[in-house]
């Protein structure tokens, strides 16, 4: 029942992959996301390819098992990005952030399993067409950049839209997200959040610690206007962000306030004007524990929950 | 041909068809996201009866540009 066809593509132990959070997703958390029976990812977000090479051979001295790395298309390094994972041969690519079609055939050629990150029934089609493996269905209770469809509804329009395999994204932090997801239609699940409240994860403690005092509404929405809507805690920045936001600020000045702001969060810890961002899921997440207890104690729920029969 | 792509831009991303000129941009001029570029694809594509390949599709900005890249597809008039 745990093994879904993904695992047998991605040649992973469990249907579990670590989402492609920027600052957050290193080769520490990766690797022990990966040596759990997931998969682990390393984000580039907007790094150079020279850091994103070298977290993959860190990540190779930590796990013999498979990862992927994460390549956020808009940032000004995505082509040298999508070279050097061709050169390494990193056994899996997900994308964020846009249309990964210009770098399919490289990938393809080095034997790289493709999941676009898609928001809408259109993008998940049409990257089918491009040759993607999988698609991730990433719904907006996640953190991050969203989209406009809740997990709820995207995952099954989604998975009737095309056939390869279908993974959910947002909202998803134990069993029960696990098993709605498979009702769904997926076939895997993409967790975040939960994991940036692990052990391994090397965030600063101050982040971890809001997450697990997050209560279910903390989370909200900024940069809407701007047409990139980011969800993360509240906090003061997020309280400037709105106020200004609905003044009707100049997109710079918007934008002044959150440039370097992830970094802040992430390794300062600066829990007032950093951004901490967390899906709405965080509310449910009360302790830290190992990326391994955390996968575990998923697929055990998860197992019991779909073997009811009502 | 000018006409029936206007109206499926203005159909798709919402807005009036005098708004939408073939020097119009998706993105700065009607507030277009990827989302929305997404969905206008996919109805050329069904419009036209035409494969619109993904690495493609940063260069379909304007009206124009969209026009013209149908053209070069062979489809000219419809």
């Amino acid at each position: 029942m745990r093994e879904t066809a993904i695992c047998e593509l991605l040649g992973i132990r469990y249907p579990v992959i670590q989402g492609g959070m920027a600052w957050v997703a290193e080769h520490n958390l990766a690797a022990a996301v990966s040596n759990a029976g997931g998969l682990g990812i390393i984000a580039a977000a907007n790094a150079p390819y020279e850091y994103v090479r070298d977290e993959i051979r860190k990540t190779r001295e930590l796990t013999d098992r498979p990862f992927g790395v994460n390549i956020m298309l808009l940032s000004p390094h995505a082509e040298d990005i999508a070279r050097v994972v061709a050169e390494e041969k990193v056994p899996v690519v997900t994308t964020g952030a846009g249309n990964p079609g210009v770098y399919m055939k490289q990938w393809k050629e080095a034997g790289i399993k493709v999941i676009p990150v898609v928001a809408s029934v259109a993008l998940a089609k049409l990257m089918q067409r491009a040759g993607a493996d999988a698609v991730v269905a990433e719904g907006c209770e996640s953190g991050g950049h969203i989209g406009e469809s809740t997990t709820m509804t995207l995952v099954p329009q989604v998975v009737d839209a095309v056939s390869i395999p279908v993974i959910a994204a947002g909202g998803i932090a134990d069993g029960r997200g696990f098993a709605a997801a498979r009702m769904l239609g997926a076939q895997a699940v993409q967790v975040g959040t939960r994991f940036v409240a692990s052990k391994e994860c090397v965030v600063h403690p101050n982040y971890k610690q809001q997450i697990l005092r997050a209560k279910d509404i903390d989370s909200v929405v900024t940069g809407r206007s701007g047409g990139h809507p980011v969800r993360a805690l509240r906090n003061k920045m997020s309280r400037e962000y709105l106020r200004k936001e609905q003044a009707g600020c100049a997109f710079e000045e918007l934008e002044s306030l959150t440039i370097g702001a992830l970094r802040k969060a992430v390794v300062d810890g600066d829990v007032d004007y950093g951004t901490l961002m967390a899906g709405q899921i965080a509310g449910m997440i009360q302790e830290e524990k190992s990326c391994g207890e955390i996968i575990e104690e998923m697929m055990s729920q998860a197992e019991d929950l779909l073997n009811r029969t009502w | 041909m000018l006409e029936k792509l206007i109206e499926i831009v203005a159909e798709q991303l919402h807005v009036e068809e005098a708004d939408v000129k073939p020097e119009t941009d998706f993105k700065t001029d009607l507030r277009a996201d990827s989302l929305d570029l997404f969905e206008l694809v996919m109805a050329l594509e069904e419009e036209y009866d035409v494969e619109i390949p993904t690495e493609d599709l940063e260069k379909l900005t304007t009206v124009q540009a969209v026009l013209e890249y149908l053209k070069q597809k062979g489809i000219e008039e419809a």
